[in-house]
């Protein structure tokens, strides 16, 4: 894990970088589920960057669209497209648009960023590799905020229904959004016995925690006949402190002096 | 011999089921309405019952269809349209390969109401990019428009009728997605026309009726069906628009943003000065026969055959 420690430093660190060169982005849930994705990528994943496409490849659907930097910073450290290109996030042209979609760019697997929506096409690919009898997995990583929606709890119904235990839902709760706190805009919690209620295996980590990370993710794989969630508890903005649960920092990008501020914490503090 | 192109829809899925092995049905609790029951009971390991949830339907279509699948979701249309964000985002921008199938278009449904009634379906499925809309006008062409779509990739909208339609193709039509074909013409072939009625779905046979109504009191009139709302025939409505005096349109839908409008944006594009009369629905719907429905709300022969004739100026 200390290789991956220093990794998610760098990552930190591009997500930063290419949010202050857009001018415009979300740097607090990109920050809160980057230590997720890297686990991912790095140890659970089944990927090919040399072959996007690859049929027998693991999916991930990252249904909270708007933390696509922390995607993109990990998909250019995997080597799916140059990490130059990270500098180009939300310009005119630019296979990175401000929210993901799949025939722009090479590793993403679905457009998403109108919320509540991930889950339902993770669990169509689900059933699809199910019913083709291939051993791949599905991830679906939502946020805590876009759990809200009611297409959400309609997929939650059909996942254990369809015995899916080849999909896995990542809940990265930082308890923020937009308009305030989670708990105070349309409280979740408790979530995770909601989960469990609606027929998934559940279990909860510290989402910034690797080795918690790395060993949720190896648990979920012996599960068998259920979908299972994790719910990964987050801080919005996490590594940089004047980000960390500040809800101003969902959608706003650093100015200069901030991008340095960060830069410095993130990769020296 | 008259039938429901929903039943004609129900019947071609499970004679092409072999033909198209990635096929699967997607059902929310209306199979027996959709006329998707006989595929589900035949083959039930391609069929998925979600339930009342239809945004999560048309989202995990998408999902099958990126995977590989060909996924026909379907619903009454009035169902699947409310489901719009999911439509355009999952479907639509992913450019997945789903086949959405809307029945109950319209008044023609009946006593059930306006709330079962889609009659702003085809306007908003129209503004979506990528999306082909097919709208078969009896139970021939809706089986092979059935047959174009599992072959066809990308999103398509197949608008299906809860009553019965009677035939209004001969035995020997060959669909082609993309082209108005003229359903009815005065025999001789008549070398000027009073008007060439653009009709689609439930409105096809009135428009026949009307015209023949019309021959013996002296108006020339075409019959023109429109199977496919998008992309929409351009090069037709020109040629359609020099023997011409007019255009009429008339749809089992709102006048806003289905056939009528087609037909505008076509007819005023070419610049050709001919008028378009539109017939559709102007207010919600509401319960009765279709028969009194198509009546009351301007959709029926007689109002047809006055559109072709009334004076404009």
């Amino acid at each position: 894990m200390e290789d991956l420690s220093s990794q998610t430093k760098e990552l930190r660190a591009d997500i930063i970088r290419m949010i202050t060169a857009a001018g415009s982005g979300h740097p607090g849930g990109s920050l809160s589920v980057i230590d997720l994705l890297a686990v991912l990528y790095a140890k659970h994943l089944r990927h090919d960057p040399k072959k996007p496409d690859w049929p027998g490849r693991d999916r991930l659907v990252l249904s909270k669209g708007h933390a696509c930097p922390a995607l993109y910073a990990v998909l250019a450290h995997r080597g799916f497209f140059p990490q130059e290109e990270l500098m180009t996030l939300r310009k005119l042209g630019s296979r990175l648009q401000g929210h993901p979609e799949r025939h722009r760019l090479p590793g993403i697997e679905a457009a998403t960023g109108s919320l509540g929506q991930g889950l339902s096409m993770g669990l169509g690919m689900a059933l699809a590799a199910k019913m083709d009898g291939a051993d791949q997995r599905i991830f679906v990583v939502t946020g805590d905020g876009e759990m809200q929606a009611g297409q959400v709890w309609e997929a939650l119904m059909a996942a254990p229904k369809f015995k899916l235990d080849n999909l896995t839902l990542i809940v990265d709760c930082n308890n923020g959004q937009i308009d305030g706190h989670v708990n105070e805009i349309m409280a979740l919690d408790p979530l995770a016995e909601k989960l469990k209620s609606f027929n998934w295996d559940t279990r909860t980590i510290d989402g910034h925690d690797l080795a918690a990370i790395d060993g949720a993710l190896s648990a979920v794989k012996t599960v068998k006949g259920k979908p299972q969630a994790i719910v990964a508890r987050t801080i919005k903005g996490k590594g940089v402190s004047f980000m960390e649960d500040n809800i101003a920092w969902h959608g706003k990008a650093p100015n200069q002096e901030e991008c340095e501020r960060a830069l410095k914490e993130i990769l020296h503090g | 011999m008259a039938k429901a192109t929903r039943e004609a829809f129900g019947e071609a899925l499970v004679s092409l089921a072999e033909k198209f092995p990635q096929m699967v049905v997607l059902d929310s609790d209306l199979s027996k309405s959709t006329m998707t029951v006989d595929f589900a009971k035949k083959y039930p390991q391609r069929h998925f019952e979600f339930g009342i949830a239809e945004s999560n339907m048309i989202g995990a279509a998408a999902g099958l269809a990126l995977y590989g699948k060909v996924p026909v979701c379907t619903s009454f249309a009035c169902f699947l349209i409310g489901r719009l964000e999911t439509i355009r985002v999952a479907v639509t921008l992913n450019g997945a390969n789903v086949k959405l199938v809307g029945t109950h278009a319209g008044l023609g449904i009946g006593d059930d109401g306006a709330s079962q009634m889609g009659l702003e379906d085809v306007a908003a499925m129209r503004s979506l990019p990528g999306m082909t809309i097919l709208q078969p006008g009896d139970a021939l062409e809706a089986r092979q428009a059935v047959e174009w779509m599992l072959q066809h990739r990308g999103p398509v909208y197949l608008r299906l009728t809860r009553q019965k339609l009677d035939d209004v193709h001969r035995p020997d039509y060959k669909f082609e997605c993309g082209k108005l074909d003229i359903v009815w013409e005065p025999e001789p072939k008549a070398k000027h026309f009073q008007a060439t009625v653009l009709a689609s779905g439930g409105t096809v046979g009135g428009a026949v009726n009307a015209a023949k109504e019309l021959l013996p009191k002296g108006f020339a009139v075409r019959v023109v069906n429109a199977g496919t709302l998008a992309p929409f025939d351009v090069d037709s409505v020109e040629d359609f628009a020099k023997d011409s005096e007019r255009f009429v349109t008339v749809e089992d839908h709102n006048i806003v943003g289905g056939l009528g409008s087609a037909a505008c944006e076509a007819a005023a594009s070419l610049g050709m000065g001919k008028p378009v009369v539109c017939l559709g629905v102007r207010e919600t719907g509401e319960s009765g026969l279709a028969a009194q429905l198509y009546d009351k709300h301007g959709l029926s022969a007689p109002h047809i055959m006055e559109a072709c004739i009334r004076n404009l100026s």
